[in-house]
């Protein structure tokens, strides 16, 4: 869901978040819901912050136990009289979700073996040229499989499993051979598809079955007590019940709760299964796409979800497709097609999708006959991301590097990102002022102190002034997945130039460097179609692309009229005629003229509407996702108070407040087809499009590589043992093992503390933007450490005291602020202190400071390589 | 005289942001400190510390959490000028400078203000300081440029949850009766208008609502003009005078009765 959906909630939960400081504006939406209409705000945190202030009930937690907090709010609606008496809940569940669908025999839960799954190995997927995927360990997925399902059914999967860097059941049976078959005499690739269509999967209606999915997670969470809750979250007993009695108050037909997350959920060694978590509670109460319910990811930066839909992710190409790996079985395009399709539901028409994509990518030269260019296309070896990226640098692996709206001199384990900066030939960093990573060869810590000597820096810094987002006309992309153009206001000063001409000039100069060459691995660059010049004559002078130019190629348009847009993905087809570069956002410019990202009409005041004259949400201007299921299975809306979305027998079609994300005139009652592909294999009732079996997954049979449930495991560091399992942290984390990254042992006696980094309001992540801004260095001039007045009078330290700040990697310094906003917690009995510090310091800028990050660890979630910076360990001593 | 126009500064929805004080800063171009107070303050998160010639809006950060935590409150309250009915400011100013405008708000002419300073001693809230960029006194406008050109002023403009409401008096009044009615249905039965009625100083065109005493956020309880002392201070200088004139009598026949007695 996104921000202004939550003004019709009748709950929020905030956790893993701290909204009104990071997200304000955003914030407005749970703000207006509580004072217009009452609704209850939660907030629930390691530190009582600004959001906390708002909100109804606050609940402290320790940092990184959110999984015990979240297991126990699925216990508790599990066991209530309410949710097992209440029939929208058990209508819901069994309609929309695959809590009836039977799991493999074979599978053994983190109940049967102390804290790990069922085929738990060794890891030995690092590619020779590319040893830093990082994995400690690896399950063999094959067991948590729908029985039945005699091959992976080929859903949508993880990230780490779609770059190849951890192994999934590939191909070799009978059907993916014949497939294989189809796939070769393509286009079209209808029989392809349909050679991949696999055995439906089983189901017990009753919900009886002991092998169901409602069975296994009741069975699953039934630990997850509210004193087990207090015992791992610190969060006290009594406050826990009113949180979970409020969210289950306020869930059902007629109200919703909605849950809102940021980094504080994402930043941790198991971040993505906390979100599973989130989203397991939100479908067993109904709190999916319907108004007011859902989760919301408030995004860190203006367009972070337009840079993963035209991704600037290494694994994926545009609209979540698989980037071609050297570790899959992606060798060609059948190859590609066979093991990325999925053949029933919406994914079904992926080759229509990537056939487009190739199409943009080559143009003309992408013919039938040369597999649209596939073969041109790079192709990955395995974990490109930031920190097996640094790895590898220090390592002397990586040549050069571009640096563009990132500080990384300032970044997980800074120092050990300044040494692999050291190791570069050269670096390009291209931003608004000379931030810490510009100058980490003259002015870093270890340079003033004589440890490193800039004489010794072979590397050669250029630095490109940016011009800034008012300075030129482009998209941003939030949330909402809504795209809203803006306009240039002013010319850029100097040389300032923005990215994206960066970017195109990068591309032209590379183009004529290769144009002579006749090796087959530069045929790519040859073949790049790269032509955005502006129709405006003082862009062209400055040599600024033209924005609407790379628009249409984004939405895409006939391949044999180029003047005629594609007016959505259904237009798409896979046999070259059309070229698209993110089938996701075709239609937002259906026409030359018709530019829909920047369509400005509001809702009337009063009038309950979606806003669908604002802007354009991907895809096809839907505002809800999976929308489908606010009207119940026979197509009638829940309730008045909650409509949104129903069947109208009259018209024979999907009506309501939004574009309906389903098939516009599939009456509920349809059935499904047997062994049919595509949308053809889902009932009336099987409003998750994108999934294979057409139902929210409450148990997640393939795509994670940690497991199908969330399980609460300890941050890598911790000061506690797992009072849940003896399985102390994730068994297939992401650990790099190099020098200057060692890890606490469970309990340290020398880091006794939890400490969680964040941001503030008044400056923006590494502060490369704020740092410099007069009227932003004064509201908060200075690095604090926050700690409560329990923790300071065991330290002997007072407001304001010099305070040093110690993790295994790195030692800082910064001024104690002494609060009870901070509160030690009684975690198994044991006292735990947390401290909480900003991250937005460094030695350049008009407020400086030391650089928190050089404490955190390379460590990372398995399923999306992201870092665990919000728990870990270190002491706190008075300077 | 247009309508009175003001604004209504509630602090149950305020979220700190400080949005209002950037704001203010950027579209009156006032620069940032530079001096002492570029430290961390150490008092919660307000590190600007006061309203003064270059900060107009400034966010008080109150924090008030018991010991064992089951009880907390962490309060944010913007503060401004109060733009009073009766201000004393305008009162003292002695060469006019300070002048009551057509949206009933009082504004300091920069170009007329000598810097004497009578304004700050002279309001009950410590709202005006010097500039030391003109050297005059300043304060909120309540963008008065902005306003002439039929704009709302930039703090509330920017303010997210609507803490800062601009809009005719009488019209900010009604909506916060409406919240003061909500809170109280809400169980917050401290909720209280702070300078909503003619009361105090003759109402005053920025008032705030308050779940705690006036003094808790800095404000005085009972604020008065600097004229009010007139009265009673005159009386003083009269009692004043009679009693010196008396002891002058009196010592005067003492030294007589002395001088005559060393005779």
């Amino acid at each position: 869901m996104y921000p202004r959906a939550m003004e019709d909630s009748d709950c929020v939960l905030v956790m893993g978040s701290n909204m009104a400081e990071n997200h304000p504006v955003a914030f407005r939406w749970p703000m207006k819901a509580k004072v217009e209409h009452g609704a209850k705000l939660i907030h629930v945190d390691p530190r009582f912050t600004r959001t906390s202030a708002m909100a109804d009930i606050y609940a402290p937690l320790r940092a990184g136990s959110d999984i015990a907090f979240l297991g126990g709010l699925v216990n508790f609606v599990l066991n209530s009289e309410r949710w097992n008496q209440d029939p929208f809940f058990r209508t819901f569940v069994s309609t929309y979700t695959n809590a009836s669908t039977i799991i493999s025999s074979e599978f053994r839960d983190t109940e049967d073996l102390d804290g790990v799954f069922s085929g738990l190995m060794a890891y030995t997927g690092d590619a020779e040229e590319w040893p830093f995927n990082g994995f400690i360990g690896e399950y063999k997925s094959s067991s948590w499989k729908y029985a039945g399902s005699d091959t992976h059914s080929r859903g949508r999967i993880a990230d780490t499993q779609r770059s190849g860097e951890q192994a999934n059941d590939g191909p070799g049976d009978e059907r993916t051979k014949r497939a294989l078959k189809n796939a070769a005499s393509g286009p079209p690739y209808d029989r392809m598809v349909q050679a991949l269509v696999g055995a439906p999967e089983l189901r017990d209606e009753t919900l009886a079955n002991p092998r169901s999915v409602l069975q296994i997670v009741r069975r699953h969470f039934s630990r997850y007590t509210p004193e087990m809750v207090e015992q791992v979250t610190g969060c006290p007993r009594d406050l826990f019940l009113r949180v979970a009695q409020t969210i289950l108050d306020n869930s059902g037909a007629e109200r919703t709760t909605s849950i809102a997350y940021a980094v504080a959920w994402t930043q941790h060694t198991y971040g993505v299964q906390i979100i599973g978590c989130a989203a397991l509670l939100q479908l067993l109460l109904g709190n999916v796409g319907r108004p007011g319910a859902g989760i919301v990811a408030l995004r860190g930066h203006a367009s972070i979800q337009g840079s993963t839909d035209i991704p600037t992710l290494y694994h994926s190409i545009h609209g979540y497709m698989a980037h071609p790996s050297a570790l899959k079985p992606h060798a060609s395009l059948a190859e590609w097609l066979v093991e990325e399709t999925q053949p029933t539901g919406y994914w079904a028409n992926t080759p229509k999708f990537m056939v487009s994509y190739l199409k943009s990518m080559y143009g003309a030269a992408a013919t039938r006959d040369n597999n649209f260019g596939y073969d041109w296309h790079p192709k990955i070896i395995g974990d490109h991301s930031h920190m097996p990226m640094f790895v590898a640098m220090n390592e002397g692996r990586v040549k050069g590097m571009f640096c563009i709206g990132q500080n990384p001199a300032t970044s997980l384990n800074a120092k050990l990102e300044r040494s692999g900066l050291r190791k570069l030939e050269w670096l390009v960093v291209k931003d608004n002022w000379l931030h810490e990573t510009s100058m980490f060869w003259k002015t870093a810590p270890e340079v003033r102190s004589g440890e490193v000597a800039t004489a010794d820096i072979a590397t050669e810094v250029f630095f490109f002034p940016s011009s800034q987002v008012a300075e030129y006309d482009g998209s941003f992309t939030n949330t909402q997945r809504m795209l809203q153009w803006h306009y240039k206001a002013a010319n850029a000063p100097g040389d300032c130039r923005s990215d994206m001409y960066f970017t195109y000039e990068l591309g032209k100069r590379l183009k004529k460097l290769y144009a002579n060459s006749t090796l087959a691995r530069d045929e790519g660059f040859k073949h790049m179609v790269w032509d955005y010049e502006s129709d405006d004559a003082r862009d062209r002078q400055m040599g600024e692309p033209g924005s609407e130019k790379i628009l249409k190629e984004i939405n895409g348009f006939y391949s044999d009229n180029p003047g005629r847009h594609l007016a959505g993905a259904e237009d798409l087809s896979d046999d070259g005629s059309t070229s698209c570069a993110s089938w996701i956002y075709c239609g937002v410019f259906p026409s030359p003229g018709e530019n829909r990202s920047a369509n400005r009409v509001a809702d009337k005041p009063g009038v309950r509407g979606a806003q669908l004259g604002w802007g354009f949400a991907w895809p096809s201007n839907r505002r809800i996702l999976y929308n489908r299921v606010s009207a119940d299975p026979q197509g009638r809306p829940w309730s008045e108070r909650k409509k949104y979305i129903w069947w109208d027998e009259a018209q024979r079609k999907w009506v309501g407040l939004d574009v309906p994300d389903f098939p516009e005139t599939k009456p509920p009652t349809q059935q499904p087809v047997p062994g049919a592909t595509g949308m053809d294999a889902h009932s009336g009732t099987d409003a998750f499009i994108l999934k294979a079996d057409g139902v929210g997954w409450l148990y997640v049979p393939e795509g994670l590589v940690d497991g199908p449930l969330p399980t609460h495991y300890e941050p890598a560091e911790s000061p506690v043992r797992n009072p849940l399992y003896r399985q102390q942290s994730s068994p297939v984390l992401k650990y790099w093992n190099v020098a200057g990254n060692p890890l606490a042992d469970v309990a340290d006696p020398k880091y006794p503390h939890v400490i969680t980094t964040y941001r503030l309001t008044e400056h923006y992540l590494s502060g490369a933007m704020s740092r410099w801004n007069p009227w932003l260095a004064e509201l908060q001039p200075e690095l604090f450490v926050e700690l409560s007045p329990e923790l300071a009078r065991e330290k002997g330290i007072a407001n304001l005291d010099r305070v040093r700040i110690t993790s295994p990697r790195a030692s800082v310094h910064a001024k104690a602020l002494v609060t009870r906003r901070m509160q030690p917690l009684k975690i198994a009995g044991q006292m735990v202190h947390q401290v909480g510090m900003p991250f937005h310091w460094g030695w350049e800028g008009l407020t400086t400071g030391d650089v928190v990050n050089e404490m955190s660890a390379l460590i990372g979630d398995p399923n999306v390589s992201m870092h665990e910076g919000k728990a870990f360990v270190c002491n706190v001593q008075k300077a | 005289m247009a309508e009175a126009m003001g604004f209504f500064t509630d602090p149950t929805v305020c979220i700190g942001c400080k949005a209002c004080e950037v704001a203010c800063k950027q579209w009156n171009q006032l620069p940032a400190l530079d001096d002492a107070r570029k430290t961390l303050s150490g008092d919660s998160y307000d590190n600007t510390r006061k309203l003064d010639g270059t900060h107009w809006r400034h966010v008080k950060f109150i924090e008030q959490i018991d010991e064992d935590r089951r009880d907390g409150r962490w309060t944010m309250l913007s503060d401004v000028c109060k733009h009073c009915v009766q201000a004393g400011c305008l009162e003292v100013c002695p060469t006019n400078a300070i002048i009551r405008t057509e949206f009933d708000t009082v504004v300091i002419q920069s170009d007329t203000c000598n810097g004497c300073k009578a304004c700050i001693a002279a309001c009950p809230f410590g709202v005006i300081d010097i500039n030391p960029v003109s050297n005059t006194a300043q304060k909120c406008t309540l963008c008065y440029d902005r306003l002439q050109a039929g704009m709302e002023p930039a703090c509330s403009q920017a303010c997210p949850t609507d803490s800062i409401v601009f809009g005719p008096v009488r019209e900010l009044k009604e909506r916060a009766a409406r919240r003061v009615d909500q809170l109280h249905a809400a169980g917050e039965k401290r909720a209280v208008l702070y300078g909503a009625d003619e009361k105090m100083l003759g109402g005053l065109n920025a008032f705030f609502l308050l779940v705690d005493r006036p003094e808790v956020y800095g404000l005085p309880p009972d604020p008065k003009m600097p004229s009010r002392h007139l009265v009673p201070g005159t009386l003083f200088t009269m009692l004043g005078a009679l009693i010196v004139g008396l002891v002058s009598i009196f010592n005067f026949r003492d030294r007589r009765a002395d001088e005559a007695g060393r005779d």
